[in-house]
């Protein structure tokens, strides 16, 4: 039994310790806004927070997450009133959405530490967050509309 | 094919106020009449609440909104009175085009235009005929007001829920025609941009993809697939992996092997452990490089006979005739289709029959499928069409969902079947490598007088419809040769043959088919005739362009990048192309892409892109345009990294390591402007891929005086180019 603590609740999950968080969030737990796209850190759609921190969850351990507070788009401060996710409607930015909740957790990230990024720094914090449908520019929007409102 | 529709009448009452209609074209009125309960289009609940299925699957295109918005157009709905389901799959909401439910090609607004609004107005109609038989006044003296029924002689208005709280579906439900259609000019939705239906649930990671898919009992399962068509399965370890804990079985398929277990991270390692011996197949031997090689010794031996797709005027007499002769050879790459959702599919399969959850372009064939399989009605199979994370045609091959079946079949419980990247890469239906060889004959004059385009490839058709269709279509792929010919330009005789090869690879159909490669090859000879005869390219496609819509999409560009305003360090180059068949309406677009070149590095820089789209009328211009950009980024991206290559049957890329596709820092801003108009939508969400290599070529060849010949243009072939 792993003990965690995802989305500001304790939990314990029954997995082996070198299970990837990926598989434990979405499987053990239920919370598939996480996505899988590659499996080795390469496209960002399973982004999710640790300790506040972007991290992909395919590449991590569930044994060693330890202590360290976990948060997925499901733990999103706000929900739906979240200035990222609110700014995401607002610019309809998802075209097939897969790869949008790691978007959104990426982008709270750079939002976290330069409340007012250009486009050229955006799309640098992007870097890591495969988009097959491209919507790269309309996430630059979504970022500068949330980073406004907030 | 004919667009006309045909609404058979029949009404069924369920809940609320449901209409029922079938809308079938030609032969499959009489079929349909008889099968059962008929399919509803809309509903109407006592509270107003306006429900409308979604026919067709969503990948992101954004139908799920744009169709739903066509019907609640001519019913008249209030927008914010409707909910949007996603519609069973069932016969009665096949698309016209494809008498299926069928997303490719970029034709469901297209398709399902004329039923959807007849559906609207149908319903609209049933709810003026119930008020008018309350009021006793003639029906003709109604109108409507959004979601409301209005007697201007009496001033007496009734909400469509107040309506739908007495009103009946009648047995015979009333004929509509064409001419009972709002005009164009009516419109209050079709034409105004309104929210995706799609968007907030998918910014909170609350759509349900096939991949999130869960069910009481369900298994996992992944399959290790074959390198190429026609490898089966000989031997394999499977024996040891069944004793790791949580394995529960490992089952040889016809071209791959499955491991299944209760949890997704014993079989993923499973997977890793798994080795299996294949049976040589079709494809074994392949080399994509030394296939390459041969399409071009079969493009340049003009003995080689092809299959003629498209012959105006008299060619070769033309070609001999010639004062000159231009000619050019161009090739591509395989690509990977690289849909975000790896490939995946749940399916339980019991006595009763069959479910099946997943992201599909083609959910009629995967009931059909499965009803085949498993020897069992298709009115016992169940598909969820669920919102796809990415489709772009490698969802219109339905192999993961066949396999899902098969797989739940044998291990009697439901099962989740998702391909490792790895896997869905190893698996890859690729977009057919290229070559081609364009001839342009031209008088003493310059002027053009017949252009001959031989094209080298694989096949796509035979593989997504079977054989006889491409029997039946003479041997002609309409999928690889799309737009391998020059039809809005002014050429007197025109030839293009497809001379093909099968090697066993596995293809499909990738956003914007042919125009990929062979828009790239006709742009980049355009371009290199503009510069023979010393003409600004732009100008000398305003010339050639005999269509008034393709001359404005580029007269539009060329102001929007104010193309002779020279830059400082960068180059601009034009590409032209058209989406859609002649028959159904094409849409055009022109881009200028602004390219810096790293002549040291070889690195291409693509900073902007300004593109002018005619995609008639636009039903919801926003996503129309954001489905372009997204088609334009498609192009930057297969344009500079993407490239697929095999040796011995296998792919040789494994991930996104080493299979690169546009990231952030790459993105050119996009600017577009929708040109022209009309009374039609026109295909939208595969348009200007075909515009971007020839506009990054082109620029390139105005920077250097240099062309760049294949696809994709990497920093090795660039330096190679401006080398030689």
């Amino acid at each position: 039994m792993i003990p965690l603590h995802v989305n500001a609740r304790a939990v314990t999950v029954e997995a082996a310790p070198d299970t990837p968080l990926l598989w434990v969030l979405r499987e053990h737990l239920g919370l598939t806004g996480t996505k899988y796209g590659c499996g080795v850190a390469a496209c960002g759609a399973c982004t999710v927070h640790l300790d506040g921190e972007a991290v992909r969850a395919c590449a991590i351990a569930v044994g060693d997450v330890g202590g360290r507070a976990v948060t997925t788009i499901e733990g999103l401060p706000g929900g739906a009133e979240n200035p990222l996710v609110r700014a995401w409607v607002a610019v309809q930015t998802p075209q097939c959405g897969y790869c949008q909740t790691g978007q959104i957790m990426q982008a709270a990230t750079l939002l976290a530490r330069s409340p007012r990024p250009s486009r050229e720094e955006i799309l640098d914090h992007m870097q890591g967050n495969l988009c097959r449908c491209a919507t790269y520019n309309q996430v630059v929007d979504a970022i500068q509309h949330a980073a406004r409102e907030a | 094919m004919s667009m006309g529709t045909t609404l058979t009448r029949r009404g069924v009452l369920a809940g609320g106020l449901a209409f029922t209609f079938a809308f079938t074209a030609g032969e499959n009125v009489a079929a349909q009449a008889d099968a059962g309960p008929l399919n509803a289009y809309v509903g109407i609940a006592p509270d107003g609440t306006i429900t409308i299925q979604a026919p067709a699957p969503e990948m992101g295109q954004g139908t799920n909104t744009a169709l739903p918005l066509i019907v609640a157009e001519e019913l008249d709905a209030d927008w914010e009175k409707v909910r949007i389901e996603t519609a069973p799959v069932r016969a009665a909401y096949d698309s016209p085009i494809f008498r299926s439910q069928f997303v490719v090609a970029s034709l469901s607004v297209r398709g399902y235009w004329m039923p959807l609004r007849m559906a609207g107005a149908q319903a609209r109609r049933v709810l003026l005929d119930a008020v008018a038989a309350r009021w006793g006044v003639p029906v003709e003296q109604l109108s409507t007001e959004p979601s409301t029924v209005v007697h201007a002689a009496s001033g007496r208005r009734m909400s469509y829920g107040e309506v739908a709280s007495f009103a009946r579906a009648p047995a015979t439900l009333p004929e509509i025609t064409p001419a009972a259609l709002k005009p164009v000019s009516a419109f209050r939705l079709i034409g105004r941009d309104v929210a995706r239906f799609d968007v907030p649930a998918k910014a909170r990671g609350q759509t349900l993809f096939a991949i999130d898919v869960r069910r009481p009992g369900m298994l996992h399962a992944t399959v290790a697939r074959s390198p190429g068509l026609g490898a089966r399965p000989l031997s394999h370890n499977g024996a040891a992996l069944l004793q790791r804990p949580g394995i529960t079985h490992v089952l040889p398929l016809d071209q791959g092997v499955a491991i299944v277990g209760e949890r997704v991270e014993a079989v993923l390692a499973a997977r890793r452990e798994l080795t299996v011996q294949w049976s040589p197949g079709e494809g074994a031997a392949h080399d994509s490089e030394a296939a390459l090689a041969s399409y071009l010794e079969d493009v340049r031996d003009a003995t080689k006979a092809g299959v003629q797709v498209v012959r105006t005027g008299e060619p070769e007499q033309a070609l001999a005739g010639a004062a000159h002769v231009h000619s050019a050879e161009f090739t591509s790459d395989y690509v990977y289709h690289g849909q975000m959702e790896p490939l995946t599919c749940v399916a339980s399969v019991t006595e009763g029959g069959a479910e099946i959850w997943a992201g599909t372009q083609w959910p009629s064939l995967v009931r059909d499928e499965a009803a085949r399989i498993l020897g069992i009605p298709a009115e016992r199979v169940t598909v969820h069409m669920l919102t796809m994370g990415g489709g772009f045609g490698r969802r219109a091959t339905i192999d993961y969902a066949v396999e899902a079946v098969q797989v739940a079949r044998a291990v009697g419980r439901p099962v989740k079947v998702m391909a490792t990247r790895e896997d869905d890469m190893a698996n890859a239906h690729v977009r057919p490598m290229t070559a081609h060889r364009i001839e342009v004959g031209l008088d003493a004059a310059g002027r053009i007088t017949a252009w001959r385009h031989r094209l080298a490839s694989d096949l796509v058709v035979p593989q997504l419809y079977g054989r006889a269709r491409l029997e039946a279509q003479r041997g002609v792929d309409h999928i690889v040769t799309y737009h391998a010919n020059v039809a809005q330009y002014d050429v007197p005789a025109t030839l293009t043959l497809h001379l093909y090869r099968e090697h066993g690879v596995r293809t499909a159909p990738w956003r914007g088919i042919g125009a990929g490669p062979n828009a790239f090859a006709v742009e980049a000879v355009v371009d290199d005739l503009a510069r023979q005869s010393q003409t600004d390219p732009l100008a000398y496609r305003l010339a050639l362009l005999r269509d008034a819509r393709a001359r404005a999409v580029v007269e539009a560009v060329g102001a929007m990048a104010e193309w002779s305003r020279a830059r400082e360090g960068t180059h601009l180059g034009i590409g032209f192309a058209k989406l859609g068949l002649p028959q159904l309406g094409e849409a055009l677009a022109a881009t200028v892409a602004e390219v810096a070149v790293d002549a040291a590095s070889g690195r291409l820089r693509v900073l902007r892109l300004w593109c002018a789209a005619d995609v008639g009328l636009a039903v919801q211009p926003r996503n129309a345009m954001r489905q372009i950009e997204s088609s334009l980024l498609w192009g930057v991206s297969s344009a500079l990294t993407e490239r697929l290559t095999l040796r011995d049957g296998a792919v040789q890329q494994s991930n996104f390591t080493d299979y690169e596709m546009l990231r952030a820092p790459e993105t050119p801003e996009v600017q577009l402007r929708l040109v022209g108009g009309g009374e039609v939508p026109l295909p939208v969400a595969e348009l200007g891929l075909g515009t971007v290599a020839p506009a990054i070529s082109n620029a390139v060849l105005a920077a250097t005086g240099k062309r760049l010949s294949a696809l994709p243009f990497t920093p090795e072939r660039v330096r190679a180019a401006l080398a030689g």
